[in-house]
């Protein structure tokens, strides 16, 4: 019956993978590897689980008490083969998971230039309450809620936080990593086919965090810098004050297109954790950048 | 002003009577109370409870009142853990459920933090109070009166956690309140101050217990019992305390750090000045990981007593068992970054957290081999406990392999903070912690009540919890490996999800199917106690093999008449055997027994430091003022009392004893099994052997 629920635990799987199983469904490289790398340690591990398993419920049945055709050695507790056995199973495994981790966090590692041909399109995201800005810094354009790239192009996040730690994951592209005030963590990705990809926050940063979700499209070149060309006429700016706005907590923003971005605002945000408060006009302890960091309690 | 000083920041609006479904619970919380409250009047059990349960230094009394504290705050935690399931089940498309985001947030929190604190490791520490006094032959733990001051302190850690459900609000930042989301800035309420609080206060308590359970088992074995010569369930009780002893402090430190932060406007964790939220991150792990171990070491030291009983052979490969356990012990405390491989420390950083993690499946692998071929060649009896092994057995052995493969960092980008790593530690948890816990308490329920719980209904419970787990926790993988994160309280119907979670639902009903037939077994068999088939009047009801089965059941207030001598591991086990031989006993030469008295200490110190707590939480002065200096006077107060023992007489022993022959003779006539050894009681046994 368990063996039962098991095997069909695993035929769900199968079924389900052509279709709605984001992470076994992969549309670029790096998605696609850790895809590959999810399957082959999950088999790896399935050759001593499903063995034991068995084992088990075998064991159990065949020495059960009221059969007394099976033999009863009361005082055998100890068998040095089987003892090293025991030990030997579990370190080969795991040696040979090793390996396959050693290589893949190499391989894997998100900051690492992907091994593609191209310059990469470099996008700065900022996890924002409860929304995430995008700013392309060497097109000069930002966008909410939604980033568009251009296919089989590298692309590299360089992921920031104004707001509680958040993850930026784009399951069907890569992998996620974590967003956090003050710090810059990297993401390389290629998208290998075009569609609209699912992106989200996948770490919980408050009231608002189940809305914090992103469009990925993925089109032709072509389509890419015609979606920029559109977007450089938009009448929307991104000042400081705009964005001092956008920071402010929200929820379910629509997708918004900004033709002008506040140049090195991505550095600024970082930097603006890093420097000590001071004291504003009003006497306020605020930050350059006029937010509060000493927080006020309320009951 | 004077306002501030008597109430702090508290007022009526603390109250939360905008949120019905929490007013609902609150009132059926303060009537459950008051009907509790009511009932020890009505039948006039002040004097008892007060005599017998809150000043008691008995172990086994305090391990009982672990146990109650544990099954309570289960029900409180399973509540939530239906509501929260009840809310992804019809959360889908246009409906956005019955939670608001607010009071959904609180429950996950709350969840975590009431299932680890206040349910898994009350049951622990209810647990080792029951059996590991009894399997060393000690007479009680080393610090009787730090035993009940901590199960006091932990009482008043789980009644903070309570208050804040009608008193204010429980914190909304998940169970391990990460800053900058904990800070003042984000979390301005008093959520955070009682999480803070209720964790710090049971903390100390977990920690003093480490300190006592860790001298009991080093200092208080009996003549003998050479450490190899441990029964294997103190062995891993060991390894656990001594885990206790070493994360803990950290836990403190790191509470104590965001203490600071928000409520002395320092920057440890908050980005200015230098702080930084990832060190809290790190440490809070430094805690966490061995936390988990903390809490699965005694299961797998269950597991390993059982079995052996079970299946009438002792345990395959002790010494195997043990090491394995001892390094287990080391290798929790070099793992704890692989909760956060998405941090973004690099790849060297990231494969050698990676590896290390993986290398514990080396030990706990086999350990599972050794389980294995203990029921090999062995007389396996499929009693209630063996049936919660067996069920651990093959369940771990899945939740073990998805731990091992989000322990490769490039798969666990994928699959962090998912739905996948949901499933995954309640694979472990349910599967390895709750299993093992539920078989230790069918185990020993006889030695310590003196009745066996019934059979049936354990069985029950077992398959409710077992096929409940897996219709609750397979879906929930499923829906991990489709992208789903957890925590969300609201998805699109696009998504494919809701089918998966509408089955985990009905999982977490099947669960709660379980936990109703666990309680009401426990009310049928206290009903029954006295009847046949519930009644243990051998003292030795599994035929079992080590020390606590050797005195009669109950156990008496002092445990052993005499200390016993062992020779082997199985000692019981082998002195039952020479006397099957023919080996001649002789009458018992009582000796008067040195015992602790009783003290109202313990629950003074704890009272006054949940006042304390809930004055740093409205940060009202005078309360804080009480809790504290009252703490302080009660400790220095204790430490000038030398009123502090007493001796049993040996007359009194001997009545005691002759007693409990008695009772055994009876129960034998009457039950028909006096062929086997003339109605003598196990203590008489191996005292007379020894």
């Amino acid at each position: 019956m368990k063996l039962l629920r098991y095997l069909s635990f695993l035929a769900v799987m199968l079924l389900l993978s052509g279709c709605k199983m984001a992470l076994l469904d992969p549309k670029g490289m790096v998605a696609a590897s850790e895809k590959h790398l999810l399957l082959s340690a999950t088999g790896l591990m399935l050759l001593v689980v499903v063995p034991v398993i068995l084992l088990t419920l075998f064991i159990a049945w065949k020495y059960r008490a009221s059969n007394k055709n099976a033999k009863y050695a009361p005082d055998w507790t100890h068998s040095t083969v089987l003892e090293t056995v025991c030990w030997a199973i579990p370190c080969v495994i795991i040696g040979i998971l090793a390996v396959m981790t050693w290589v893949s966090s190499h391989k894997l590692d998100p900051y690492r230039p992907l091994n593609v041909k191209g310059k990469p399109l470099v996008i700065e995201a900022v996890a924002l309450n409860w929304k995430w800005l995008f700013i392309y810094p060497e097109q000069g354009i930002a966008s909410v809620n939604f980033v568009q790239i251009p296919t089989n192009v590298p692309v590299r996040f360089v992921i920031t936080a104004d707001a509680p730690m958040n993850s930026l994951e784009i399951p069907r592209l890569a992998g996620q990593i974590y967003a956090m005030t003050g710090m810059r963590t990297k993401l390389n990705l290629i998208a290998n086919e075009a569609g609209d990809y699912h992106g989200f926050s996948a770490n919980y940063s408050g009231e608002g965090f189940t809305n914090m979700k992103f469009i990925v499209r993925a089109s032709s070149k072509k389509a890419f810098d015609q979606w920029l060309a559109k977007e450089r006429h938009s009448p929307n700016k991104l000042t400081a004050a705009v964005y001092q706005k956008l920071t402010q907590p929200s929820e379910n923003d629509a997708i918004k297109y900004y033709s002008f971005v506040k140049p090195h605002l991505f550095e600024e945000v970082i930097t603006s954790y890093m420097k000590p408060e001071i004291q504003s006009i009003d006497g306020n302890d605020r930050r350059l950048t006029g937010k509060e960091v000493t927080g006020k309690r309320h009951a | 002003m004077l306002n501030s000083f008597i109430f702090g920041n508290l007022t009526l609006d603390a109250i939360p009577y905008h949120e019905p479904i929490i007013m609902v619970a609150g009132v059926m919380m303060v009537l459950g109370v008051f009907a509790v409250l009511g009932g020890i009047t009505f039948f006039k059990k002040w004097g008892y409870l007060w005599k017998e349960w809150v000043t008691t230094v008995d172990h086994k009394k305090i391990g009982v009142m672990y146990i109650i504290l544990a099954v309570v705050m289960l029900l409180r935690g399973f509540a939530d853990a239906l509501m929260m399931r009840t809310q992804q089940a019809i959360a889908v498309g246009h409906s956005m459920g019955y939670l608001p985001p607010s009071h959904y947030d609180q429950i996950f929190t709350a969840h975590g933090v009431i299932m680890i604190f206040f349910v898994a490791m009350p049951l622990m520490f209810g647990l080792l109070n029951l059996a590991v006094p009894l399997q060393i032959g000690a007479r009680d733990v080393a610090f009787p009166y730090l035993n009940s001051l901590s199960f006091w302190l932990t009482v008043s850690g789980a009644i903070l956690v309570n208050i804040s459900l009608i008193v204010g609000k429980f914190a909304a930042t998940g169970w391990l309140a990460y800053p900058p989301l904990s800070g003042l800035v984000y979390s301005p309420g008093v959520g955070v101050d009682y999480y803070i609080w209720a964790l710090q206060i049971s903390g100390v308590g977990s920690l003093l217990s480490g300190v006592n359970f860790t001298a009991t088992i080093l200092k208080m074995r009996c003549p003998g019992m050479k450490l190899m010569k441990m029964p294997i369930f103190t062995w891993t009780a060991l390894c656990a305390m001594v885990l206790v002893i070493l994360a803990f402090p950290v836990l403190t430190a790191t509470l104590a750090m965001l203490t600071l932060d928000r409520y002395m406007g320092m920057h440890f964790f908050t980005a200015a000045f230098g702080g930084n939220a990832m060190l809290y991150v790190n440490l809070i792990w430094a805690w966490g990981h061995p936390e988990v171990y903390i809490l699965i070491l005694p299961a797998f030291g269950i597991y390993s007593e059982v079995v052996a009983t079970f299946c009438k052979k002792p345990l395959f490969g002790y010494s195997s068992m043990v090491w394995a356990s001892i390094v287990i012990t080391f290798l929790s405390f070099s793992v704890w970054l692989h909760h956060f491989f998405t941090m973004g420390s690099g790849a060297n950083v990231n494969a050698v957290f990676g590896i290390a993690t993986m290398i514990i499946a080396v030990p706990t692998g086999a350990k599972i081999f050794n389980w294995l071929f203990t029921m090999y060649r062995g007389r396996v009896q499929f009693s209630v406990p063996m049936l919660w092994t067996i069920g651990f057995i093959t369940t771990f052995a899945v939740g073990g392999m998805t731990g091992v493969l989000m322990s490769v960092p490039a798969v666990d980008f994928q699959i962090h903070n998912s739905e996948f790593l949901v499933a995954h530690f309640h694979n472990t948890i349910i599967g390895g912690v709750v299993f093992g816990y539920f078989a230790g308490l069918t185990y020993w329920c006889p030695k310590i009540f003196g009745f066996k719980l019934n059979e049936k209904l354990g069985k029950v419970t077992f398959w409710c919890w077992f096929i409940g787990f897996y219709v609750a926790f397979m879906p929930v993988y499923i829906v991990g490996l489709m992208g789903m994160t957890r925590r969300i309280n609201h998805y699109s119907a696009a998504t494919g999800w809701h089918p998966y979670l509408v089955v985990a639902f009905i999982g977490a009903l099947i669960i709660a199917a379980g936990i109703a037939s666990l309680v009401l077994n426990i009310a049928l068999s206290i009903k029954n106690r006295n009847k046949e088939g519930y009644l243990d009047t051998t003292g030795d009801p599994w035929d079992g093999r080590t020390l606590e089965w050797s005195i009669p059941s109950p156990a008496p207030f002092y445990n052993f008449a005499l200390t016993p001598e062992v020779d082997s591991i199985d000692a019981f086990w082998k002195t039952k055997q020479e006397i099957a031989q023919g080996k001649s006993v002789q009458k018992p030469a009582y000796q008067d027994i040195h015992m602790p008295k009783n003290t109202s200490t313990g629950f003074f110190i704890g009272a006054l430091s949940g006042l304390f707590g809930f004055g740093m939480v409205w940060q009202i002065p005078w309360l804080i003022a009480v809790g504290f200096i009252g703490v302080l006077v009660a400790m220095v107060a204790r430490s000038f009392s030398t009123d502090t023992d007493y001796y049993v007489k040996a007359a009194d022993v001997e009545a005691t004893e002759a007693k409990y022959a008695a009772l055994r003779q009876r129960g034998a006539s009457s039950l028909g099994d006096s062929a086997e050894d003339d109605g003598m009681l196990g203590s008489e046994i191996l005292n007379k052997a020894t």
